[in-house]
């Protein structure tokens, strides 16, 4: 088993768990019917995407893991998604704002790996592409709604931006696993990554009348595990089942 | 009570007679169309001589897809064919392409605009997306709801000159 491998789909499994896990948090609370369709079709979809990513990883580890073994029997310190996907949802306009930012760069990572060395993964891609495609159009589209919308929708998406902004510098973080992964070409270039996704955000969140912020913060630390204090909270949830009653079928 | 056959090695004449069964396998969600028609199933082949069915998922988190597993089975095993693997085939992806003539036609007939195809509205050419028409009054005078809709595979349109909500299998 090449470790690095492993880790590196693991954390897009993760991203793609945890950010589903979300926006499914959303179901029921929208602010209207189709909105609540529309999250939760998105969350669906992260989550499909996890599941994917997550059989994948374990094959690749040959422990004999599974999706749900990865998903629910893992404490907090093995999870290496981004800080971003675990932040709780705010606002209707925290949640779009944080989305088309991931949107965007998914669809960028996902265009990239579909000519990944590792065939599954491209596969995977293939399919997940897609998706965020049709997910970026929705997000962005609301992110210029609300910015360029009334007074306070304006204000909220800026106040949304302002307070994920920071968090956006660990999509392109780099450390060994994804120089391995570069070098093996499983993986894309996260500083090409960068330079295309700031072009296409700033784009538009300059057309959805928003000031892009300063870079003067970063956080960083779900990659290696170290998350928010929101992120035990959010596993939880989500694990308790599994926890409670481990192997339990429905 | 379903006569249980036992069979030898899958012959060709079986591999059609599956293939035959399940094109009549409909879709849990769109209950008009068959799995064939949406082109989720994309092969039926032998392999060491067992009977293998290969689908392919049209949305990563398609719920749909254990019930199209599992009917598969129902039907294969209900014709005495109890041993025939069900692969699952991401690439290459799913795509509306691969809807066919008639699932195209069934979803008009069934009130859902099935997706667009290569267009000549020149307003494509100006990055507008094109007009998707209504399956009740053919009027292109539509506008988007949501993006998506009562299902994974469908958006949200009203029509704007009859005035009615329908579902449109969006373009993927």
């Amino acid at each position: 088993m090449n470790a690095e491998h492993f880790r590196y789909v693991l954390r897009l499994g993760d991203n793609a768990l945890v950010l589903g896990q979300r926006l499914a948090e959303w179901c029921g609370h929208s602010p209207f019917l189709e909105e609540d369709i529309a999250m939760a079709n998105t969350a669906l979809d992260h989550i499909g995407r996890a599941r994917m990513l997550l059989t994948h990883a374990g094959a690749l580890e040959g422990r004999g893991r599974d999706e749900d073994a990865l998903a629910y029997q893992r404490d907090e310190r093995d999870f290496g998604n981004f800080l971003l996907c675990e932040l709780p949802n705010g606002d209707y306009a925290f949640t779009l704002v944080r989305q088309y930012l991931l949107d965007a760069y998914h669809r960028l990572l996902f265009a990239q790996l579909v000519d990944s060395r590792d065939a599954d993964l491209a596969a995977i891609a293939a399919k997940a592409v897609k998706e965020a495609s049709y997910h970026v159009r929705r997000s962005g589209d609301w992110v210029g709604r609300l910015g360029d919308g009334t007074a306070e929708s304006h204000h909220r998406a800026q106040t949304a931006l302002d307070e994920v902004w920071g968090y956006g510098a660990e999509l392109f973080a780099a450390d060994a696993v994804d120089h391995a992964m570069v070098a093996a070409g499983i993986a894309p270039d996260p500083a090409l990554l960068a330079v295309q996704w700031r072009d296409e955000v700033t784009a538009l969140l300059r057309a959805a009348t928003l000031t892009v912020p300063a870079d003067d913060w970063q956080a960083s630390g779900g990659r290696a595990g170290l998350h928010t204090e929101h992120m035990g909270r959010l596993l939880a949830e989500m694990q308790f089942v599994q926890r409670a009653y481990p192997g339990l079928k429905w | 009570m379903v006569k249980r056959v036992e069979r030898g090695p899958a012959s060709d004449a079986d591999i059609t007679a599956v293939r035959a069964l399940l094109e009549q396998v409909c879709d849990p969600e769109i209950p008009i169309l068959t799995i064939a028609d949406i082109g989720i199933l994309r092969d039926v082949v032998r392999v060491l001589d067992r009977i293998q069915v290969v689908i392919t998922p049209t949305y990563s988190g398609c719920p749909a897809m254990h019930a199209i597993a599992d009917d598969i089975q129902h039907v294969v095993q209900a014709a005495g064919y109890t041993d025939v693997a069900i692969i699952t085939r991401l690439a290459p992806a799913w795509t509306t392409d691969w809807l066919s003539a008639a699932g195209r036609a069934k979803l008009h007939q069934g009130g859902i605009a099935p997706p667009l195809q290569a267009t000549t509205d020149k307003r494509s050419l100006r990055g507008a997306v094109a007009a998707v028409g209504c399956p009740r009054c053919a009027s292109l005078e539509t506008v988007v709801i949501s993006e998506f809709g009562s299902t994974a595979c469908k958006a949200l349109y009203r029509c704007t000159r009859c005035l009615e909500p329908f579902d449109y299998f969006k373009c993927l």
